[in-house]
């Protein structure tokens, strides 16, 4: 058993994930991240740098790795911001990385010290052009740790740049977890096909399989340029439209086991809190405090423990015959549209907002049911 | 030629008279006089003219982001010391996107060797003005001359703190590839300022005249620096040679050191 923070507790899971690169630069609330992994990572081995900026960060670990290396850094929003053409960088050049966003509010310089959830639709939509992206959502401290290790996985296994959004909230919060001894760790298969075979992104169903890196004789190209399927840049129609393709599937294709989903009383329940990150905390306890005043009622929850991919398909089940959606989210609205879309225009979906650096309190919630 | 993608990476999009197949062409000469194993050896660039080189070799090669060559080098580099890191860019791409990684690097001291091919403009998007034009020198975004001076790369180089500083031209190839030798022998962040003629663009504007032309105006207008005896000799000349050669701890070798550390205040606070 260990009092942990948020910060401390994803660095414990990044490095049982097997990250053994970070690159960084310091910024409120998520300072600590780096501090850790400055104490942690060169006594294990481990490579720390500290960048000149964001966009120095999320290059090295870019290159590191492609050289082999996991990889993370740890951010908030203005280096975010910073970052996003790298992050699509990452995923044309199909490299595994994952950036923690510690959010805070904005724009700008913003609200440094106080917490947000501002950047849902920066972590969807922050880089140019049509790409994949995959939003991890942690609510407390175990699911730091929980989460960041599963953002390691998810992006091994999609080749893919993976965000964590933490907040201020849990990142700074301090609870007492017990830390599994064990933690399900991806590893990158071995390559074994001959050098004269290989082909750097042949596999379009398996995005898992073997990957070379820098260094193992295999002597690939990589570029942010759209390529073909050996990486070298193309201006063929077609071979572009198979790249994006190849893009869009790495998520369409593993939908099933992306779209992470908690529901809680849904069937029947004429009303539903959607939540996601710290702000869930409030939210159960607002459904429960409402449903001891009004036994009539029936509330249910849903959160969402990613929010990229967003589980349109699997909410369409879930809400099915729910009159009415509430939505507390710490920003003005980002994800209540994408919960609009998901259900009939006859539901009612009332945002909850707050952007003042506060958090949503339950009794907030409990007005808007 | 190993060290060269036959197969069907040619022909290269490089423009006729272009000076940057002749910087390629010593950095190739330099690694088979060198014997790198292609293997263990990543070119690095960004975007641009000459960040489109990597794509022509034989190696492990990165095209990454406009004025990102540097950090995206030292990744390869950190996350596998053993691997001979080599980063090709242009003065664009390296000095005004990529200014604040070029003198970070130097100042961190990480062994990257790095080829700043400069043509005095941005040869891709069509011949704007980069930081190295001088002034008073036309470019597109520049029709009435440049209001703004160019930087001198070199002295960029050495006041950063790169430990290895050289610059010659397209015109003197084997001072070159002898520069890049050297550069790749060297511990630590080494800089070879490689200046060449952009006869499409740059020249154009500048009525500098052909390829040739251009050339022999590098051949006239340098000077060794082992031939400058005051500082009037330098004046509007470029001076070629190695301009700056110090020693000073590589960066992976003092991080094996923090490792040590690391491991011994770990101990410490185990007992």
């Amino acid at each position: 058993m260990e009092l942990l923070s948020g910060n401390e507790a994803c660095v414990q899971g990044a490095l049982k994930a097997g990250v053994t690169f970070f690159a960084g630069y310091p910024i409120t609330p998520s300072t600590e991240i780096a501090e850790e992994m400055a104490e942690e990572l060169p006594r294990r081995g481990g490579l720390f740098v500290q960048m000149e900026d964001e966009i120095a960060s999320i290059c090295a670990m870019v290159g590191a790795s492609a050289s082999g290396a996991k990889s993370m850094t740890a951010t908030s929003g203005p280096g975010y911001s910073l970052m996003q053409e790298g992050i699509g960088y990452a995923c044309m050049a199909e490299v595994p990385c994952v950036i923690v966003n510690v959010m805070r509010g904005g724009p700008a310089t913003g609200l440094p010290t106080r917490s947000a959830q501002a950047d849902i639709m920066q972590a969807r939509w922050g880089t140019h052009g049509d790409h994949p992206a995959v939003a991890i959502v942690p609510k407390n401290v175990m699911e730091c740790f929980e989460m960041m290790a599963l953002a390691v996985n998810v992006s091994e296994r999609l080749r893919m740049p993976v965000s964590l959004l933490m907040d201020e909230i849990v990142a700074h919060m301090r609870e007492i977890v017990n830390l599994p001894e064990k933690a399900d760790v991806w590893q990158r298969p071995k390559l074994t096909t001959p050098v004269d075979n290989y082909v750097h992104f042949a596999d379009d169903t398996n995005f898992d399989s073997a990957l070379a890196s820098f260094g193992e004789g295999y002597r690939i190209h990589l570029t942010g340029l759209t390529h073909r399927p050996d990486g070298f840049p193309t201006n063929d129609p077609k071979v572009i439209a198979w790249k994006m393709d190849r893009l869009a599937r790495k998520i369409t294709l593993n939908r099933s086991w992306l779209y992470d989903v908690v529901a809680t009383d849904t069937k029947g329940a004429d009303t539903v809190i959607c939540s996601y990150g710290s702000i869930a905390r409030s939210a159960q306890e607002a459904r429960f405090a409402f449903m001891a005043q009004h036994p009539e009622r029936r509330v249910g929850h849903i959160r969402l423990r990613m929010v990229w991919p967003f589980p349109q398909f699997k909410l369409v089940e879930l809400l099915r015959g729910v009159r009415k959606l509430v939505v507390p989210e710490m920003n003005q609205g980002q994800l209540k549209h994408e919960f609009e879309r998901a259900v009939s225009p006859d539901v009612e979906v009332v945002g909850v907002n707050r952007v003042d650096g506060e958090m949503l309190t339950p009794e907030e919630i409990m007005e808007a049911l | 030629m190993d060290y060269l993608r036959l197969d069907d990476r040619f022909p290269h999009i490089l423009c006729p008279g272009c000076g940057i197949g002749t910087v390629m062409s010593a950095m190739i000469r330099a690694f088979i006089e060198l014997k790198i194993d292609p293997n263990k050896l990543c070119v690095v660039s960004g975007i641009g003219c000459s960040s489109r080189v990597p794509g022509y070799l034989d190696c492990d090669t990165f095209h990454t982001l406009h004025g990102r060559a540097i950090p995206s080098a030292s990744g390869v580099k950190l996350a596998k010391p053993e691997m001979e890191v080599v980063v090709m860019g242009g003065d664009g791409d390296m000095l005004a996107i990529g200014g604040n990684h070029f003198i970070h690097a130097a100042r961190r001291n990480l062994k990257l060797t790095t080829i700043v091919v400069n043509n005095y403009n941005y040869g891709m998007t069509g011949g704007q003005f980069s930081p190295t034009t001088p002034q008073g020198a036309r470019a597109k975004t520049a029709p009435c001359g440049n209001a703004e001076r160019g930087f001198d790369v070199c002295e960029l180089a050495k006041g950063a703190g790169a430990v290895f500083v050289a610059r010659t031209t397209a015109y003197h190839v084997q001072q070159l590839k002898n520069l890049i030798k050297q550069a790749i022998q060297k511990k630590g962040f080494a800089v070879v300022e490689a200046i060449a003629q952009c006869p499409t663009l740059y020249g154009r504007m500048n009525r500098l005249g052909s390829a040739v032309k251009m050339l022999e105006a590098m051949r006239d207008g340098s000077i060794p620096v082992t031939s400058v005896k005051k500082p009037e000799d330098a004046v509007g000349k470029i001076v070629t040679g190695v301009l700056w050669n110090v020693d000073a701890p590589e960066y992976t070798e003092v991080y094996q050191g923090t490792m040590a550390k690391a491991q011994a205040r770990q101990q410490e606070n185990q007992k």
